[in-house]
């Protein structure tokens, strides 16, 4: 769908590496020009007109995306440089500061680096436990298994809503509810799942949700932190300066701005989250449950046929993102990457930054072909072809 | 020689590579060999005995020019002294940079000799070099001669 809003399209490419990044659409890229071009002044400063515009367009991003999360006040948006900074600021400016040593944290071995690594820090730092949450046999979190590892200590619940080699789509909702139950706090990594199917903050009912531009059309270097207001106010900045100040005298006399100001030190990325606005307008248009129901289609599609490839060994057959992962039996992914690459098809290989996944699935590496809703069936046709002849593979990926 | 012949022996070490294994005691010295781009891992374990390499194996997972080259550089070192074993070092990676090389000293390493127009599988060739050079520099110069 859509193919002709992409100009990376125009080229003979395969792109099927959407779960890194998304292609962007002429729109986006037109906004970012048109801020650099019509009214390049820096913002929430200057008492003239193109920075009254700056001002306007940037905080329309802002209403953007907290109607696209159905976030219940504009200033539990926060913009950061994207997933991994909004990770680590809720880490490092609020959990940091409320957990006690022996505190347990849950998260789950298919967790991407950026929802792992923050918490080993706080782990060695403060001495806090990382505990995992078993998967079942799809790799797959569940409630019961959830429930089994909470304990009078675990203070909270950090998952990707959409695991990113796997690509299963968490029960997130129903764990909310039930680790609020037990005063605990849920935190959701949400890069792999924005741009593909809906979420409503509110009616999920997490207390921190991160995500990045770039996985939704949307430039890279931008991200938001949505946190609950409340939650919001008890973040200490991490990051201090111009415009997240009130006023300061001496080093005793600091007033900080209000949320979200205050956890948005520095110029921001002005024609970054400028052009993500175009990219949310974007996506509203198309629908997003138009794109996951055709993300489905395309799934089910190339799932039919590479399961009747005997040497393709297949570790997510179910699952309901656009992500299939798979090993060709006996080759290594990053030769299959390469010999797909001679054909122009852009595929993943490697662990996907997950790196303690493969004491779950048994396997280290693989390839991953991430779907969106530009791609087309005929793409996987493509596709399938060249990893239906073992032979020519071994042939040509040297 | 033949692009097919070439190509039958960097399969042919990619599918059966010869010396894995993981050093049988502690006269092996271990050394990890990756490279930042890609997603190769190997370990070299190495067994030197007055200034001669008497064994090396390795073990990890690596793609069939990593692992195909990783086999070969092996044999080829198997027997050299230290200083024989840097001058074959450095001869490969001439070869690989577009540099004046011998190709009487390669051996079957010979296969890589076009590896340079392919830009990104440079560093595959050269992985286990990283390695083993890591391990030949903690000689001293003086007792190469």
């Amino acid at each position: 769908m859509n193919r002709e809003d992409f100009p990376m399209l125009l080229q003979d490419i395969v792109y099927f590496d959407n779960g890194a990044t998304t292609l962007k659409p002429k729109c986006v890229i037109d906004k970012t020009v048109e801020y650099y071009e019509k009214y390049g002044a820096n913002a929430h400063r200057g008492d003239y007109d193109i920075s009254y515009k700056v001002d306007q367009e940037y905080e329309n991003t802002r209403r953007l995306v907290k109607e696209y999360i159905h976030a219940k006040y504009l200033e539990e948006i926060i913009f950061t440089a994207g997933s991994t900074e909004s990770l680590n600021l809720i880490v490092q400016g609020f959990f940091a500061n409320l957990l006690d040593p022996n505190d347990e944290v849950l998260i789950t071995k298919s967790e991407h680096a950026s929802n792992v690594l923050p918490w080993f820090h706080l782990a060695n730092k403060k001495g806090i436990k990382v505990n995992y949450i078993p998967l079942d046999d799809n790799h797959y979190v569940t409630l019961e298994n959830v429930k089994k590892m909470i304990t009078p200590n675990t203070k909270v619940i950090s998952l990707a809503y959409i695991t990113n080699v796997i690509g299963d789509i968490r029960p997130i909702k129903e764990i909310a509810e039930y680790a609020h139950q037990h005063n605990i706090f849920v935190v959701v990594d949400a890069a792999q799942s924005i741009g593909h199917i809906k979420t409503d903050v509110q009616d999920l009912d997490v207390d921190f949700l991160a995500f990045s531009a770039h996985k939704m059309c949307g430039p890279t270097g931008v991200g938001v932190l949505y946190g609950k207001k409340e939650l919001l106010e008890h973040v200490e900045p991490l990051i201090l300066g111009g415009g997240m100040n009130e006023s300061f005298d001496n080093e005793h006399e600091v007033y900080y701005k209000e949320l979200p100001a205050r956890l948005e030190a520095g110029t921001p990325n002005i024609a970054g989250v400028i052009a993500y606005g175009a990219a949310i307008e974007y996506l509203n248009k198309i629908g997003l449950d138009t794109i996951s129901e055709y993300e489905k289609k395309l799934r089910k599609y190339l799932i039919d046929k590479l399961i009747d490839i005997p040497f393709i060994d297949l570790i997510n057959i179910e699952s309901d993102s656009g992500i299939v992962t798979f090993n060709i039996t006996d080759i290594f992914s990053q030769d299959v990457a390469y010999y797909l690459n001679k054909y122009n098809i852009c595929v993943r290989a490697g662990s996907h930054c997950a790196k303690i996944l493969k004491n779950e699935v048994g396997v280290t590496n693989t390839l991953r072909v991430s779907l969106y809703f530009y791609n087309t069936f005929e793409e996987i046709d493509m596709l399938v072809e060249l990893l239906s002849d073992k032979e020519k593979i071994l042939k040509e990926m040297l | 020689m033949d692009e097919n012949i070439k190509r039958e022996i960097i399969l042919d070490h990619y599918q059966n590579p010869r010396h894995r294994g993981l050093g049988e005691d502690d006269t092996y010295k271990k050394v990890n060999s990756n490279n930042e781009s890609c997603i190769d891992n190997i370990d070299l374990y190495v067994k030197i005995e007055n200034d001669l390499i008497k064994d090396i194996q390795f073990n990890g997972e690596a793609c069939a020019i990593s692992t195909s080259s990783t086999s070969i550089m092996i044999e080829n070192l198997i027997g050299k002294t230290i200083a024989e074993a840097k001058k074959y070092i450095n001869n490969f990676e001439n070869m690989v940079n577009e540099k004046e090389y011998d190709e009487n000293l390669l051996q079957e390493g010979i296969v890589y000799q076009d590896i340079y127009k392919q830009n990104n599988r440079k560093t595959c060739a050269t992985l286990p070099y990283v390695g083993i050079k890591k391990i030949l520099d903690t000689y001293p110069e003086e007792r190469e001669k």
